[in-house]
């Protein structure tokens, strides 16, 4: 009898396991087959036949391609690199801002998020080129003082901030997620906080400081995460483009070549997040002392 | 008396604890409509230059305002994009996707939230990691698997990764989910558990119903993602079922095609840019439709699940 029905804890097992086949099923046979089978392919010559597809071993062969011999990969994964760099803390500090002006209490406000969050509903790469690569707002034509004073600093902190100023409507355009993520967390925090800050004569600056941001703290990390994958993803950045364009390259290197490319462009991405990870690992150990 | 009114002039302007003063509340109203503007210029420019008529995108002192509605424009887009086809397209290749995804992903959110399975921990971070693996590495080997099958050029390269939770950002879904069923009291779970209601039963006639804000979230997402995809959407079935992106990711080469040549001249130029406006208005019109029917339901939503909780 004992053997024939399954104990509590076993059936919760099957059928919490039941739920979950499908994702199971759908990662080994649509991500994790294809992760494995883009590394054999960076490695290896990949030769299309009648019957499928013969992948002779070349080592490191494809990566010197892409690193050394591919005129402009090097320059599109630099410029890659810089744009993620660039936008990543900008969207993440404007989009805490918009939150937090957005979940003030005042007339309208429905009207506003709805604005907000326009740009994630019509955002697909060919609207964006067409919308935003030739109808960007530009600030050397508006306020040329900006660009006097930018000019006058040293390029290290110039370069950045000049680029960034070109490409804010498309930082903004990328904020609309972040946004969200930060105003369902701010509507989590008790407002019996800031009352008891405000008794406490706290101003407004104070319990952003000292409320807000402590209780956000894991949503700008998310956030950091999201913008950092969603940039490294975006088809029409630089290295993306020309990955895509050498998928079905010459002969020698089809698939090969662009899947070498995908990996170090991976590669380098984890690291960034790896070191965004430490940074606030530190950062938070240093504000629990 | 004097000084009682310059008080209450001061409570008014600066506020106070308990009321939002005049001056504070101005100046957040000028930073959202400062901001505001930005996100909606691009959308303002498109719709304006849309509605333009070549004489007046030639006239120089027609600069925002448009005299009269011009539809010549769209008319042209609509036969450039072959509208009518590509929109039954988009909305085969979002909506079917959307239905699985969501239903897929809010049963494996419930799965990892109501049981105790073993190794929860290593299945939420392969969840999570599947979410940081670009596009870009696992396109081709997808490619070359659907090749394999044959089922390239159908819809089944959207349909089977979202059937199987491995859609478009199928990850922060089931994390939606699984916050949703981990946070919601299983009272009713139990007391139909009690009168002998099956887990899967309980999923789809309780706890479903109950996750509506995280299935209207989940849904106005998913299907705004997979109609605006076109990376894999190109690769996969682009030449069969071109989508409204896909058209207009070739608007140039198809409009050139039915129209004639681009001249250089600039003045020609601005004419064609406000039918390529005209067309990237029409491939959003149907999205921008659907947002406003659904966009208070969606912010509710939001603030109802908390799309990444802690």
């Amino acid at each position: 009898m004992k053997k024939k029905t399954l104990s509590f804890a076993a059936r919760e097992q099957l059928t919490g396991y039941a739920f979950l086949s499908p994702w199971i099923i759908g990662f080994l046979a649509i991500t994790l087959y294809p992760v494995i089978y883009s590394i054999a392919m960076s490695f290896c010559a990949v030769k299309i036949t009648g019957e499928g597809i013969d992948l002779t071993f070349r080592g490191f062969y494809y990566y010197d391609q892409a690193l050394n011999v591919d005129p402009g990969f090097s320059i599109d994964l630099g410029n890659t690199l810089f744009f993620i760099l660039c936008f990543t803390p900008v969207i993440v500090v404007l989009s805490l801002i918009s939150a937090v002006l957005l979940n003030n209490k005042f007339r309208g406000r429905g009207l506003f998020r709805a604005i907000y969050f326009l740009p994630v509903i019509i955002m697909s790469g060919p609207v964006i080129s067409t919308l935003l690569s030739k109808y960007t707002v530009s600030f050397a034509d508006a306020i040329p003082q900006i660009y006097a004073f930018l000019n006058a600093l040293p390029d290290t902190i110039k370069s950045p901030a000049v680029y960034i100023l070109d490409n804010i409507i498309l930082i903004m355009w990328f904020s609309g997620v972040q946004i969200l993520i930060f105003l369902a967390g701010l509507q989590k925090i008790n407002p019996n906080l800031y009352e008891a800050a405000s008794m406490d004569g706290a101003g407004t600056w104070e319990k952003f400081w000292k409320i807000t941001l402590p209780h956000t703290y894991t949503l700008i990390i998310i956030c950091t995460v999201y913008t950092i994958v969603e940039l490294a993803n975006y088809v029409n950045n630089a290295v993306n483009k020309r990955i895509t364009v050498r998928i079905f390259d010459d002969a020698g290197r089809i698939y090969s070549l662009s899947s070498a490319m995908s990996w170090i462009v991976f590669v380098i991405v984890m690291v960034i997040l790896g070191i965004v990870w430490l940074m606030f690992y530190l950062l938070s150990r240093r504000s629990e002392k | 008396m004097k000084k009682l009114s310059l008080l209450t002039l001061r409570k008014r302007l600066l506020g106070t604890n308990e009321k939002t003063g005049i001056l504070p509340q101005a100046a957040i109203y000028f930073l959202l409509i400062a901001i505001g503007f930005v996100y909606l210029y691009p959308v303002l420019y498109m719709v304006i230059n849309s509605f333009m008529s070549p004489d007046e995108l030639a006239d120089v002192s027609v600069n925002w305002v448009p005299r009269q509605l011009y539809f010549g424009n769209f008319q042209k887009a609509f036969e450039t994009l072959d509208f009518t086809k590509s929109f039954l397209n988009s909305l085969l290749m979002s909506i079917g996707p959307t239905v699985l995804q969501v239903v897929v992903t809010a049963c494996i959110g419930f799965g990892l939230a109501r049981f105790a399975i073993k190794g929860k921990a290593i299945w939420m971070i392969l969840i999570v990691s599947t979410f940081l693996i670009p596009d870009q590495i696992v396109k081709i080997p997808r490619y070359v698997l659907y090749h394999s099958y044959g089922i390239l050029d159908t819809i089944w390269p959207f349909y089977l990764p979202a059937g199987l939770g491995q859609g478009l950002k199928s990850a922060i879904f089931i994390l939606i989910f699984y916050q949703f069923f981990v946070s919601y009291p299983k009272a009713l779970d139990e007391a139909a558990e009690i009168d002998g209601c099956s887990k899967f039963r309980i999923f789809y006639q309780i706890a479903l119903p109950t996750a509506t804000p995280a299935v209207v979230l989940s849904a106005v997402a998913s299907v705004v993602w997979y109609w605006n995809e076109t990376s894999q959407s190109t690769l996969f079935f682009g030449n069969k079922i071109p989508t409204l992106p896909i058209q207009l990711g070739i608007f140039t080469d198809r409009y050139t095609a039915l129209y004639g040549a681009t001249d250089t001249l600039s003045e020609v130029d601005r004419i064609n840019e406000a039918v390529t406006l005209a067309g990237t208005l029409l491939s959003v019109l149907p999205l921008l439709i659907l947002y406003l029917i659904l966009q208070r339901k969606f912010m509710q939503s939001v603030e109802m699940t908390g799309i990444a909780g802690e």
